[in-house]
C-alpha cells in the first residue's frame, strides 16, 4: 500500500494548499443544501399526523444531533492518531473540531427542548436520551478545558486525545439510549437496514438538511484548522509569505 | 396577508419552529464567521510586525 499520502497529511502546508481548494466547494454546497432544505421542510413538506408543524424542527434537531455524535467520533479517531502516530495535524483537527461539536450538541439540546414544549408537554425531562446527550455536552467543555488549560502542547495533545477516547463510551449510550430505556424521545429517524418510517416528501429534505450540515461542519473545521496551522507555524517561511500575500 | 400569517404562525406552533430555527441560523453563521475574524487579525497582526521589522 501507498502510504505517501499519509506521510503529506503530516505536512502542515500541504494540507493548508489542498483544504484551501476545497473550501470553497463545500462552503457552496453546504449554504445551497441547507437553503433547499429549509424551504422543502417548512413549506413544502406535509404536517405530520401527530404533531402538526412542531414537526419541522426534525430538519435542525435531527441533523445536529448527527453532526454532534460524528463530531465525537471524529475527535476519538483524531485522538488515536494523535497519541499513535503523533501526527501534529491530528491534534490540531481534535482542537478544532471540539468547539464546533460542542455548538452542535447545544443546537440539538436546545431544538429538542424547545420541540418538547408542544409535544410532550415540557421542556425538559432526566431521560436517558436527553441525558446522555447532556454527557455529551459536558464531555466537548472537557476537552476544550483540557486543551486550554496545558500550555505544554506535547502534554495537552496527549491529555486531550485520552479524554477523547475514553469518552467515545458514551456513544453508543446516545444511540441505544431509545431502545434500552423508556423514553419520551421517538426512535431513531435514519435506519441503514430500513425503509425510513416517514414518507418521501418528509424524508427527503431531512437528507439534504443533515447533508448540508456536514458540509459546513467541514467549512468550519477547515477555517479553524487552517488558522490554527497558521498559528503554530508563524515562524516558518512558508506561513509568513502566505500571511504577506492576504495583506 | 393572512394566508402569509397563517404560514407563519403554523397552527400555534409557529412560535416554535422559528425561534428553533433562528437559533441554529445564529449558532452555524458564527462558527463560519468566527474563525474568519481571527483570521483577519492574525494577518493584521504580522503585518503590523512586518512594519515594525522595517522601520
Amino acid at each position: 500500500m501507498n502510504w505517501s499520502f499519509f506521510h503529506k497529511l503530516g505536512s502542515p502546508k500541504w494540507f493548508y494548499d489542498i483544504s484551501g481548494r476545497w473550501l470553497p466547494w463545500f462552503a457552496v454546497a453546504g449554504v445551497a443544501l441547507l437553503l433547499v432544505g429549509s424551504v422543502w421542510g417548512l413549506f413544502f413538506a406535509p404536517q405530520d399526523y401527530q404533531q402538526g408543524n412542531s414537526f419541522r424542527i426534525i430538519y435542525i434537531h435531527v441533523p445536529a444531533a448527527f453532526v454532534a455524535q460524528s463530531c465525537y467520533m471524529m475527535l476519538a479517531v483524531a485522538g488515536v492518531v494523535s497519541l499513535v502516530w503523533r501526527m501534529k495535524l491530528a491534534d490540531v483537527a481534535l482542537k478544532c473540531a471540539a468547539p464546533i461539536g460542542a455548538w452542535m450538541t447545544f443546537v440539538a439540546l436546545l431544538t429538542g427542548a424547545i420541540w418538547g414544549k408542544p409535544t410532550w408537554g415540557t421542556y425538559w425531562v432526566w431521560d436517558a436520551r436527553l441525558t446522555s446527550m447532556l454527557i455529551l455536552l459536558f464531555l466537548y467543555f472537557g476537552i476544550i478545558a483540557l486543551g486550554q488549560a496545558i500550555s505544554n502542547r506535547e502534554t495537552s495533545a496527549k491529555a486531550t486525545a485520552v479524554l477523547a477516547i475514553v469518552g467515545t463510551v458514551n456513544i453508543p449510550i446516545i444511540k441505544y439510549s431509545v431502545n434500552w430505556w423508556n423514553t419520551l424521545h421517538q426512535p431513531a429517524t435514519f435506519k441503514v437496514t430500513e425503509k425510513p418510517a416517514m414518507p418521501m416528501e418528509m424524508w427527503l429534505p431531512l437528507l439534504l438538511m443533515v447533508l448540508g450540515f456536514y458540509a459546513l461542519f467541514t467549512v468550519s473545521l477547515l477555517m479553524r484548522m487552517r488558522l490554527e496551522v497558521l498559528r503554530r507555524e508563524q515562524k516558518t517561511r512558508w506561513v509568513r509569505e502566505t500571511l504577506e500575500k492576504l495583506s | 396577508m393572512s394566508s402569509l400569517n397563517e404560514m407563519l404562525d403554523m397552527g400555534g406552533h409557529g412560535i416554535y419552529v422559528w425561534s428553533s430555527y433562528a437559533i441554529t441560523l445564529v449558532v452555524l453563521a458564527l462558527n463560519v464567521v468566527q474563525p474568519w475574524l481571527a483570521r483577519r487579525r492574525l494577518v493584521n497582526e504580522e503585518a503590523r510586525r512586518r512594519r515594525r521589522e522595517v522601520m
